[in-house]
C-alpha cells in the first residue's frame, strides 16, 4: 500500500459496488436495529430507565454479573498465563493438542457448555462429588458463574497472550542473564513489561464477554432472584412481562458497559503499538 | 538450536515439569471434561437410545429449523464477507478505519441483547409492530426473526476471516490479471478465489458453527414453541430442564461434534498455510 490511493482504485475493479454493499448490509442488519435500543431508551425518558436500572433487583444483578465477570476474568488471566507459557515456550507430548483444545470454549454452542459443566459441578457430579465435603458448592452458588465464564474466557487471555509470547526478545532475556539476573528478577522486569499489554488485552476481552454470556451461565447459577441471577437473564424477564422499556434500559446499561470495555482494549493496544514502534526506531 | 531453546533448557527440570503439569492439568479441568462429559452423557444410556433421542419428532424439527436457518445465514454473511473484505482489504478511503470497527459490534454486543433489538424493531410493540401485524406478517416469535438474529449474530465472522488474509497476501497479483486484460469476474474467479479459499473455508465453517449453535439471542426472538421455533440449542434447553438429561446431551453431541470439526479445520488451514509458506 506505497503507492497513492487514487492509483489503488484505479486498477481494481469493484469499490464502489462492494463498498455500497457493505454498507447497505451493515446499516441494514446491525446499524438500524441496534439504534433501535438506544431510540427507545430515549423515548422512554430517563427517570424510568434510571428508576428501572436503579432497582434493587437489578443493581444485584449488575453486581452479580461485574463481580463474576471479574473475578472469572482474573481468574483467566492467572490460568491462561500457565497454559500459554507452557505452549509457548516448552516442548512437551501432546502440546499441539492442548494447543488446539484452546479453541474449544469458542466453538463449543454456549448452551451445552452449561448443562455440561453443571453436570459436572452438581453436587453428585465427577468435580461436585470431590468438592462437597468441603463444604464448596459450586452449581446453582455464585461460584458456579465464575466457573462457566473462566471456561468462556480462557481463550480470549490464551489467545491474546501466545503471540505476544513468541514474539519475546529472548535474546534480551539472555543478556540480562549474563548480565546477572536471577530468574525471577528477569521475567518481572524483562519479560513481564512486554507481555503487560496482552495480558491486559486478554483480561478486558474475557471481563466483557463475561458480562454478556448466557448460555453458559443460566444453567449453573440456578437463577436465584438477589443472588445468582445476572443482567441478561434479567432482559429475558422484563421481556416476558412485556416490559419492554425495562429491558431496554438493562440492554442500554450493558451495551455501554461493553463498549467502554472494548474502547479501553483498543487504547491498550494502541499505547503498545506506539510503545514498540519508538521502541524501534 | 535458538534462544527460546537454550532458555528453556536452562531452567531446572523441575520447574519446567511443574509447569508443563500444571498446565496440561488446567487445560484438562477447564476445558477437556466439559467436553468430555457431553458425550460420555449422551451415551451413557448406549447407543439406541441416543439414536433415538436425536431421530424423535421434535429433536428432528429442530434439526431441520437450525439447519434451514444455517442455510440463509451463512451465505449471506459470506457475500458481505466478501465484499467488506474486498473493500476494506483492497482499497483505502475515508471512513475506513470505522467501517472495520463496526463490523466488529456484534462481537461485543451480548447474545440477550442482539435478540433484544429485533424484539424492539419487529415485536408488536417494536416500530415495525402495528404495521406487521395489518399485514399479518409474523417476524419475531417466527423463523423469520430467529434467521435475522442469526446473521446478526454471525455477522463478522467471515469478514474477520477474509480481511487479514487479504491485506497479508497483497494486491499484486490481482493487479496484474487486471493489467493484462482479464474481467473483474475472470480475476476474482481465477485469482482472488483462489488465493483465499482456505480462509474463506474456515470463515464458512467458523460462521456456519455459530449459527447453529446460538442459543441467546435465538432464545429471545424464538417464542419456543415445539417442533415450530425451536432451534438444535432450544431443544437441549427444553430436554435438559424437563430433566431428561441424556437425551439433552444426545442432541447436545450433535453440536459438539461440530465443534471438534471446527477445531480439526482450523489445525488443517494452519497446516495448509504453513504448506504454501515454506
Amino acid at each position: 500500500m506505497k503507492r497513492p490511493a487514487w492509483k489503488h482504485r484505479g486498477i481494481l475493479p469493484g469499490f464502489w459496488p462492494a463498498f455500497s454493499y457493505s454498507v447497505l448490509y451493515l446499516t441494514l442488519i446491525v446499524l438500524i436495529p441496534l439504534s433501535a435500543v438506544f431510540l427507545r431508551a430515549a423515548t422512554a425518558g430517563w427517570p424510568r430507565m434510571w428508576r428501572t436500572i436503579s432497582s434493587p433487583r437489578v443493581v444485584a444483578a449488575f453486581k452479580v454479573s461485574f463481580g463474576a465477570s471479574l473475578a472469572a476474568a482474573l481468574a483467566s488471566v492467572a490460568i491462561g498465563f500457565v497454559i500459554a507459557w507452557a505452549i509457548v515456550r516448552y516442548e512437551f507430548p501432546g502440546k499441539s493438542i492442548v494447543d488446539a483444545l484452546v479453541d474449544i470454549p469458542f466453538a463449543l454452542p454456549t448452551a451445552v457448555a452449561g448443562i455440561s459443566l453443571t453436570t459436572l459441578y452438581a453436587p453428585n457430579g465427577w468435580l461436585g462429588r470431590w468438592l462437597e465435603p468441603f463444604g464448596i458448592k459450586v452449581a446453582f452458588t455464585p461460584l458456579g458463574i465464575v466457573i462457566a465464564l473462566i471456561f468462556i474466557g480462557l481463550p480470549f487471555v490464551i489467545r491474546s497472550l501466545q503471540p505476544v509470547l513468541e514474539d519475546a526478545d529472548h535474546e534480551v532475556e539472555e543478556a540480562a542473564f549474563s548480565l546477572g539476573a536471577r530468574r525471577w528478577q528477569v521475567f518481572r522486569l524483562v519479560l513481564f513489561p512486554a507481555i503487560r499489554p496482552a495480558l491486559l488485552t486478554g483480561f478486558a476481552l474475557a471481563f466483557a464477554r463475561g458480562l454478556g454470556e448466557y448460555g453458559s451461565v443460566v444453567f449453573i447459577s440456578g437463577n436465584l432472584p438477589m443472588k445468582t441471577e445476572i443482567a441478561p437473564l434479567l432482559i429475558i424477564a422484563k421481556l416476558e412481562q412485556y416490559d419492554y422499556a425495562g429491558a431496554t434500559a438493562i440492554a442500554v446499561a450493558m451495551l455501554l458497559a461493553s463498549f467502554l470495555m472494548l474502547l479501553a482494549v483498543n487504547i491498550v493496544q494502541g499505547r503498545s503499538r506506539r510503545f514498540t514502534e519508538t521502541g524501534l526506531s | 538450536m535458538n534462544a527460546r531453546r537454550r532458555i528453556a533448557d536452562s531452567e531446572p527440570r523441575l520447574l519446567r515439569w511443574s509447569i508443563i503439569s500444571l498446565a496440561i492439568a488446567l487445560t484438562i479441568l477447564f476445558i477437556v471434561l466439559p467436553l468430555a462429559a457431553v458425550f460420555i452423557q449422551a451415551f451413557n444410556k448406549g447407543w439406541s437410545f441416543w439414536l433415538a433421542a436425536i431421530s424423535e419428532t421434535n429433536a428432528r424439527s429442530a434439526i431441520e429449523l437450525s439447519l434451514l436457518v444455517t442455510a440463509i445465514a451463512v451465505p449471506l454473511n459470506v457475500v458481505f464477507g466478501l465484499a467488506a473484505a474486498w473493500t476494506i482489504a483492497r482499497f483505502r478511503f475515508k471512513g475506513r478505519d470505522i467501517l472495520l470497527t463496526l463490523i466488529d459490534i456484534p462481537f461485543g454486543v451480548s447474545p440477550v441483547v442482539s435478540g433484544l433489538i429485533f424484539v424492539l424493531v419487529f415485536g408488536a410493540q417494536g416500530w415495525l409492530g402495528p404495521w406487521l401485524a395489518d399485514r399479518d406478517i409474523q417476524i419475531v416469535f417466527a423463523v423469520p426473526g430467529i434467521v435475522l438474529a442469526t446473521v446478526f449474530v454471525t455477522f463478522p465472522f467471515v469478514a474477520r476471516e477474509l480481511i487479514p488474509l487479504m491485506q497479508a497476501q497483497g494486491s499484486s497479483e490481482e493487479e496484474a490479471a487486471i493489467a493484462l486484460g482479464a474481467t473483474g469476474w475472470q480475476m476474482f474467479r481465477r485469482v482472488t478465489l483462489p488465493n483465499i479459499k482456505w480462509g474463506l473455508l474456515y470463515g464458512v465453517v467458523l460462521c456456519t458453527a455459530r449459527a447453529l449453535g446460538e442459543f441467546g439471542a435465538v432464545s429471545v426472538v424464538s417464542g419456543h414453541i415445539r417442533g415450530l421455533t425451536n432451534t438444535i440449542p432450544l431443544h437441549v434447553e427444553i430436554l435438559y430442564n424437563e430433566y431428561n438429561y441424556t437425551a439433552a446431551f444426545a442432541v447436545a453431541s450433535l453440536l459438539s461434534v461440530v465443534a471438534v470439526i471446527t477445531l480439526g479445520l482450523k489445525k488443517l488451514l494452519e497446516w495448509k498455510t504453513r504448506e504454501v509458506g515454506s
